[in-house]
């Protein structure tokens, strides 16, 4: 009986760590770690709400301050391996697909930094 | 009076003259230094440009070339719907036969009708004078590309891919020369085609400010003769031609 209790316990305590692990959260790899504009729970919320106040700010004034550009995000969050923020271990597309939300920034706008992207194409 | 305050009511008295010499408005030395990354666009300036056809080279395209890097446009090899910021067109005075070329791109009217057309407002002019695609807003309706006089604008038609950061581009939307805008952000001040043409030594496209009365533009419009293009059409264009 006493053993019993104690198995019940452990699955009461141990339970709702258990059901966290078994949802396949995405990995989140930065590939250059360090202070982002804003702290990561802000961004996390409200990342889509710069940029939108971003791009209009740049696009309809001209004012292309680095903070909340979505160049930046690129910048830092491209992978080591792959280059971009898209694609398997993509920084921006791995936790849309999580998520379920359509990522359709980059249909315009490159995925990969200034120094990776094959500008010099012929 | 000691030498400090006098140093002070001198430069009070500098000061008011200088205040009285630079009416509203006008400024002997035209500031034109970059704007800061986080100053708007302003309507002081208005950024144009002065193509002068007899220095423009029958057969060179250095400007369309260094147009399309700038902006990484790559040729598909479908050319009918390609996307294309500047055309190079030929003429010809059939009674002379006078031949010369010149290249074309987006006026930058003062009274565009792309942005009078545009449903959604993506077509819209900045406060300086640059008449773009907000493509965040455009719905590929193509109005502005019917309205357009001077046949500037181009609609994407296909998935694109390798477009420049500072470049975006995409399907399902119109575009046409951009002034090359993020250079003047950057404070350039100049245009790739302009560049490509001074390199190439012909200098027929000269980039400036036509508010400013001091600006190597503004000077060569007062010395040699330029027309707008359809100027009956009364859309004021930033950009000017002469010997056309």
């Amino acid at each position: 009986m006493p053993r019993l209790a104690a198995t019940l316990a452990l699955a009461l305590v141990a339970g709702p760590s258990l059901a966290r692990d078994r949802v396949p959260t995405p990995e989140i790899v930065i590939a250059r770690p360090g202070q982002c504009v804003e702290p990561t729970e802000v961004m996390r919320r409200d990342h889509m709400r710069f940029l939108l106040h971003q791009r209009d700010r740049t696009v309809r004034e001209g004012i292309r301050t680095p903070k909340y550009s979505l160049a930046g995000c690129v910048e830092c969050h491209a992978s080591t391996k792959t280059g971009s923020v898209l694609g398997e271990g993509g920084f921006c597309q791995d936790c849309h697909s999580y998520a379920g939300v359509k990522l359709d920034c980059f249909e315009c706008h490159a995925a990969k930094p200034e120094r990776l992207s094959a500008q010099a194409r012929p | 009076m000691s030498d400090n305050s006098r140093r002070g009511f001198l430069g009070t008295v500098a000061a008011a003259l200088a205040g009285i010499a630079i009416a509203p408005g006008f400024r002997l030395i035209e500031i034109a230094a970059a704007r800061a990354p986080e100053e708007a666009a302003s309507a002081k300036v208005r950024w144009g440009m002065l193509i002068d056809t007899a220095k423009c080279a029958t057969g060179c395209t250095d400007c369309v070339t260094a147009c399309n890097k700038e902006n990484g446009l790559h040729d598909t090899g479908r050319p009918r719907t390609d996307a294309q910021w500047i055309r190079k067109i030929d003429l010809k005075d059939l009674r002379s036969g006078r031949q010369h070329s010149a290249p074309v791109m987006c006026q930058h009217c003062a009274e565009p009708p792309c942005v009078d057309v545009c449903p959604t407002g993506a077509s819209f002019k900045r406060a300086d004078g640059i008449v773009l695609v907000d493509r965040h807003s455009c719905i590929g309706c193509r109005y502005c590309v019917m309205a357009c006089p001077y046949k500037a604008r181009s609609f994407v038609h296909e998935n694109l891919e390798d477009q420049r950061p500072i470049v975006p581009r995409g399907k399902g939307t119109v575009e046409g020369c951009t002034l090359c805008v993020h250079k003047i952000d950057r404070g350039d001040g100049t245009t790739a085609c302009a560049e490509a043409c001074k390199a190439a030594g012909h200098e027929a496209i000269v980039f400036g400010d036509l508010n400013d009365p001091q600006s190597t533009i503004s000077q060569r419009l007062r010395e040699i003769p330029s027309v707008q293009l359809r100027s009956d059409l009364r859309l004021n264009t930033g950009v000017r031609y002469s010997g056309v």
